[in-house]
C-alpha cells in the first residue's frame, strides 16, 4: 500500500530532507514502531541514529552502591549457558555484546566502534554480510585487549554443539571471519533481514578468548572463569554465589566516558516477586526489583506513600489460549493428540471463534493485570511494529451462543449443550500461578453461560513447562482441548516467535514433543508466508509477511490472544534505570545513575 | 564405649545405603527436568536439549546413575549442579555458614529460654509464672513460622524501620560489619526462637515434673539439701535424657536450615538452597543436601544414645 510512499521517505531521510524522528513517528502512525523502523532506515541506507542519551553524572563513580533485588537469583555467569533471563541479566553485569537494544529500540554500540550501515560498509545490499568493527583500546578486566579474535572466538565456542551452548542458534547458520584486529565479518547463508542478532543483545556477550580457549566444546563445564567472569562490563567481578548473590565493584577502565555512576553493585537473589517489590517500593532497602509478577492492586498498594514506584517495560511477551487441532482422547500409535487425529469439537472453526467470543479481556485486565496488561487480539505484539490492524477481538455471549447454535450444539436439559447425544465439554488446563486461576475462572463462568462445560485443570510450573518425555501433564503434549500459558519474545524480531507455529514444528512423539507448535495447527499459507519472511530483505513486504502469519492464526483462531503483558520493575524514586522492552533489564546498566 | 560406637557406625552403614537408594529412585521417578527453561526458550534448539541429557547422563538407566552416583560418592565427589553447572560440596559449603550461624543462634536462644522457663515452671506448677509461661508456649508453637516472620516484617521493617528484612552477606569486616550481621540476623534468630522455644519449654517442663516427685527427691529433700542444689543436681540431671534426644534430632536440623523462614527473610542457608533446586529439579543438589541430612539424622542418633549413658549409669551400652 504505501510502499513507493515509504521508499520516498527513507530517500527523504538519507538525503536529509525529512528528519529521523518525523520518520520513525511516521512509522509508529502506520504500526511499524522503532526498532523496525530504525531496521527499515538502516536497509534502506540510512545510518542507525542513537537516543539521545539522559544520562547526566560528569564523572565515573561516586554514586556510592547500587542494590538491585532479583527474586530468582543468577545461578551462573557465562552468557552462553545462560538459560532463563535471571542469568543473562547476571552475566551481563561483566559481559558485554557489541551492541544493545536501548529504550527507543535502537541499536546502541556497546563495544562496537559503530552500527554497521550501507553508507558505513558494514551491511551488504544483499543481506547476506555484517561488517562489525570494535572500539579500540578496549581491554578485558585482567588489562588484555578486546580483539576480533575474540569474536571469532566466541562464534566458535558457541557454535559448536559439545559445549552445548544455549546461544547455539544464534551462532550456527553463520560463519564469522576476522578482517583485521579490530574488524570481523559475519557471513550469513542466505539472506538474513535480523541481521543484528549475533553478538547483540543477551546471546551476543562475548567472553574473553585468553580465558577460555582451553575450555571449548566438551570440557566447557570445567573452566574456572565459568564462576569468576572477566568481561569488559562496567562493573569488575567481586563474588558470586549461585541462587544468592552477585557483588561487583566500579571497572576504573570502563571504556565509555564518566560511566557507570556506581562504585559497588550488588545482585540480591531469593524470596518471592510480592517481598521484593515491598523491598524496594515501601522499604526502600533495594533500589531495584526485577519481574513483579504480582497483581497490579498490590503494587499499587505499595506505591502510596513508598520509597519507590512500579515502572512497566513494553516488550512482545504473550499470554494466550492455544486451541488443540487434535484429539486429546485418543491414542494413534501409542500417542494422544497425535497429528493423523482431529478434534472431534474443535475442529470446526465456528465452535473455535465461539470460544475466542468468550474470553472477557477486559474483565481480565481489570481484574487481574492492570497496569501491567494490555487487552490484544495478536498473537505478535511486538516488537509493536509488526502488530496487525487487522484483528480485532470482542466479547459476546450472544454471538458465541450464535455461532454454537449454528454448528448444530443445542442446549441441553442441564444447560449444557449437546449435539449427537455428545456433551460440549472441555479441559482447560494451565500451569500453577495465581494469575491464571482466576483468567481461568473468568473464562469458565463466560463458557457456562454459552452453554460450555469447561473442566479446570492446574499443573505445576516446574512439570506444565518441562521438556520431560515421559510426562503427560507437559504443555507440548496437550492431552487436553485448550491450554493456556505466556511466550515471551526474546529478541525484538518476530521470525523465532513466529517460526515455532510452522507446520515442520508440530509436537509428537516422534520429536519427542520438543516441536514448538504444540497446538498441532497445520496451514500451507502460513508455512508459506513464514518462509518467505526468513529471507525476505524488504522491510516492509518482510513485515507484511509476518503480520499475514499473525493474521492467519487469528482467523484459524489457532491462539486466542489474552493479554500482551508488560514486564514489571520496582524502581526506588531516586533510581534512573535505562530500561528497554527489547533488551534484558541489565542490558543498559553503565546508563543508570541516581538522581541527587 | 567405643566398640558400641564402632558396632553401631557398621549398622549405619547398610541403612544409609538403603536411604540413598530410596532418596535416588524417588527423585529420579519424580516428574520435572532440570532443562524445563529451556524447553520454552524458541532460541535453544532441541538438539541441544537432548545433548545436554546425554552429557549429563540423564538418558542411562536408573541402576546405572545410582551406581555411577554411588561410586562417585564414596571418592568423594558429590556431583555437580544442572543449574549452575559447579560441584554440589562447593554449593553447600557456601551455604552452610550461614545457616550454622542463623538457625545455630536461634537453637541456642532457644535452649537458653526454654530450659530456665521450664525448669522454673515445673518447679512451682500452677503458680501465676507457670500459667503464663504455658500461655506463651501455647501461643508460640500454635503460630506458624511465615506467620511470626511476616508479622515482624510489618512491624519492624516496614512501620518501624529499624531493622532490614533481606538478609545479605555484608561486605567489610571489625565492628560495624558484625553488628549488620547481628542486626540482619535479629528477626529470623527470634522468629525461629520463639518458635523452638516454645515446645521446648513445654517439654523440659513436662519432664521436670515427672522426676520431680520421685522418690529419691524427696530424699535427698529429708537430708537437708537445699532447693537448688536437688533441682539442679538430681532432678535436671535426670530430666535431660527426654530432653538430651529432642536436642540430639534438632541438630540436623540446624544443618538442614529453616526452609520457610530461609525463604521468608531470603537467607542464603542450606535450606532455601534445597527449595531452590527442588523447584529447578537439580536432582544432584537435591541428592546430595537431603542424604547429608539422612546421615546427620543417623549421626546424632547416636551421639544422643552415648549421652543417655553418661546422664544416666544405668543405660549400659551394650
Amino acid at each position: 500500500m504505501f510502499d513507493n510512499n515509504l521508499r520516498g521517505m527513507i530517500d527523504d531521510v538519507r538525503d536529509g530532507r525529512m528528519d529521523r524522528r518525523a520518520f520513525v513517528k511516521r512509522m509508529i502512525a502506520v504500526g511499524l514502531t522503532a526498532p523496525l523502523a530504525n531496521q527499515i532506515l538502516a536497509i534502506g541506507g540510512v545510518a542507525m541514529a542513537q537516543s539521545p542519551n539522559p544520562y547526566k553524572p560528569t564523572k565515573r563513580g561516586g554514586g556510592g552502591p547500587l542494590k538491585l533485588l532479583w527474586w530468582q537469583g543468577p545461578t551462573l555467569l557465562n552468557p552462553h549457558f545462560a538459560t532463563g533471563t535471571k542469568d543473562q541479566d547476571g552475566s551481563r553485569i561483566f559481559y558485554e555484546p557489541l551492541a544493545s537494544w536501548d529504550v527507543d529500540g535502537h541499536l546502541n554500540p556497546i563495544l562496537a566502534a559503530e552500527i554497521p550501515s550501507i553508507q558505513n560498509g558494514g551491511l551488504a545490499a544483499d543481506a547476506k554480510s555484517v561488517v562489525w568493527k570494535l572500539k579500540p583500546g578496549v581491554k578485558w578486566h585482567d588489562g588484555k585487549p578486546v580483539t576480533a579474535d575474540d569474536l571469532v572466538f566466541n562464534w566458535e565456542y558457541a557454535s559448536d554443539p559439545a559445549t552445548a551452548a544455549v546461544s547455539i542458534e544464534t551462532y550456527s547458520g553463520l560463519t564469522v571471519e576476522k578482517v583485521d584486529d579490530l574488524t570481523v565479518r559475519i557471513n550469513f547463508k542466505k539472506p538474513t533481514p535480523f541481521w543484528a542478532n549475533a553478538f547483540v543483545g543477551a546471546y551476543g556477550c562475548i567472553i574473553p578468548k585468553h580465558l577460555f580457549a582451553e575450555y571449548k566444546g566438551g570440557k566447557s563445564r570445567e573452566a574456572p572463569n565459568n564462576l569468576k567472569p572477566v568481561g569488559t562490563g562496567p562493573y569488575k567481578f567481586v563474588e558470586f554465589k549461585p541462587g544468592d548473590l552477585i557483588r561487583g565493584e566500579i571497572n576504573p577502565d570502563y571504556h565509555m566516558a564518566n560511566r557507570p555512576s556506581f562504585d559497588t553493585i550488588e545482585m540480591k537473589g531469593g524470596g518471592d516477586a510480592v517481598s521484593a517489590a515491598r523491598a524496594v517500593i515501601q522499604t526502600g532497602e533495594y533500589d531495584f526489583a526485577w519481574n513483579i509478577q504480582v497483581e497490579d492492586e498490590v503494587l499499587l498498594r505499595l506505591e502510596k506513600g513508598g520509597k519507590g514506584k512500579s515502572l512497566f517495560a513494553v516488550g512482545g511477551d504473550i499470554e494466550f489460549i492455544a486451541v488443540n487441532f487434535t484429539d486429546p482422547n485418543t491414542e494413534v500409535d501409542g500417542e494422544r493428540s497425535s497429528i493423523k487425529t482431529k478434534h472431534p469439537i474443535l475442529s470446526d472453526p465456528r465452535v473455535r471463534k465461539a470460544l475466542a467470543l468468550l474470553v472477557d479481556r477486559e474483565s481480565i485486565k481489570k481484574v487481574i493485570y492492570g497496569r501491567a496488561g494490555r487487552a490484544t487480539a495478536n498473537y505478535l505484539n511486538g516488537p509493536e511494529e509488526f502488530v496487525s490492524k487487522n484483528t480485532k477481538w470482542e466479547f459476546s455471549v450472544e454471538k458465541a451462543s450464535a455461532l454454537l447454535e449454528e454448528a448444530g450444539w443445542k442446549v441441553g436439559s442441564d444447560g449444557v449443550r449437546e449435539k449427537d447425544g455428545k456433551k460440549l465439554k472441555f479441559l482447560y488446563q494451565t500451569s500453577i500461578n495465581g494469575p491464571r486461576q482466576k483468567t481461568q475462572a473468568i473464562v469458565k463462568q463466560a463458557c457456562q453461560k454459552a452453554g460450555i462445560d469447561v473442566e479446570l485443570k492446574s499443573v505445576v510450573a516446574s512439570v506444565f513447562f518441562s521438556s520431560d518425555v515421559a510426562n503427560p501433564d507437559t504443555y507440548s503434549h496437550f492431552y487436553a482441548d485448550i491450554e493456556m500459558f505466556q511466550i515471551p519474545m526474546t529478541q525484538p524480531d518476530p521470525a523465532l516467535h513466529m517460526r515455532r507455529y510452522h507446520s515442520r514444528n508440530v509436537a509428537t512423539k516422534e520429536n519427542k514433543w520438543q516441536g514448538p507448535n504444540f497446538p498441532r495447527w497445520v496451514n500451507k499459507d502460513f508455512d508459506a508466508a513464514i518462509d518467505a519472511a526468513e529471507i525476505e530483505t524488504d522491510p516492509l513486504k518482510r513485515a507484511d509477511l509476518y503480520i499475514k502469519g499473525n493474521d492467519l492464526m487469528w482467523q484459524d483462531t489457532v491462539m486466542i490472544p489474552v493479554m500482551h503483558r508488560l514486564a514489571v520493575e520496582a524502581c526506588s524514586n531516586t533510581l534512573r534505570p535505562a530500561l528497554s522492552g527489547w533488551a534484558n533489564q541489565t542490558d543498559n546498566l553503565q546508563d543508570w545513575y541516581r538522581e541527587t | 564405649m567405643s566398640q558400641y560406637i564402632l558396632r553401631r557406625l557398621m549398622i549405619a552403614i547398610p541403612s544409609l545405603l538403603g536411604i540413598s537408594l530410596v532418596l535416588f529412585v524417588v527423585l529420579a521417578l519424580a516428574p520435572g527436568d532440570p532443562f524445563s527453561e529451556l524447553a520454552t526458550n524458541p532460541n535453544v534448539p532441541p538438539e541441544v536439549q537432548a545433548a545436554l541429557r546425554a552429557k549429563f547422563g540423564l538418558d542411562d538407566p536408573i541402576y546405572l546413575r545410582y551406581l555411577h552416583w554411588l561410586s562417585a560418592m564414596a571418592q568423594g565427589d558429590w556431583g555437580f549442579s544442572f543449574v549452575s553447572r559447579i560441584n554440589v560440596d562447593t554449593l553447600i559449603l557456601q551455604r552452610l555458614p550461614t545457616t550454622l550461624y542463623v538457625i545455630g543462634s536461634a537453637q541456642l536462644l532457644a535452649l537458653l529460654i526454654a530450659i530456665p522457663v521450664g525448669v522454673y515452671a515445673a518447679t512451682r506448677p500452677y503458680s501465676l509464672f507457670d500459667q503464663l509461661a504455658n500461655t506463651f508456649a501455647f501461643i508460640g508453637f500454635s503460630l506458624p513460622t511465615f506467620f511470626t516472620g511476616i508479622l515482624f516484617i510489618l512491624v519492624f521493617s516496614v512501620k518501624l524501620d529499624w531493622l532490614p528484612f533481606v538478609y545479605t552477606d555484608v561486605p567489610g569486616s571489625g565492628i560495624p560489619w558484625l553488628l549488620e550481621m547481628i542486626r540482619q540476623a535479629i528477626m529470623p534468630v527470634m522468629v525461629l526462637a520463639l518458635f523452638q522455644a516454645a515446645s521446648m519449654t513445654r517439654f523440659v517442663r513436662s519432664a521436670m515434673l515427672d522426676v520431680i516427685r520421685l522418690d529419691y527427691v524427696t530424699t535427698a529433700r529429708a537430708k537437708g539439701l537445699g532447693q537448688a542444689k536437688v533441682i539442679v543436681k538430681h532432678v535436671m540431671r535426670n530430666a535431660m535424657i527426654p530432653v538430651v534426644t529432642l536436642i540430639a534430632l534438632q541438630m540436623p536440623a540446624v544443618f538442614g536450615g529453616a526452609i520457610v523462614t530461609e525463604q521468608i527473610f531470603r537467607i542464603p542457608g542450606i535450606g532455601s538452597l534445597l527449595i531452590s533446586s527442588i523447584l529447578a529439579n537439580d536432582t544432584p543438589v537435591v541428592m546430595a543436601v537431603t542424604f547429608v541430612f539422612a546421615c546427620l539424622v543417623v549421626l546424632f542418633n547416636l551421639i544422643a544414645d552415648v549421652l543417655y549413658g553418661w546422664l544416666d549409669p544405668r543405660i549400659s551400652f551394650r
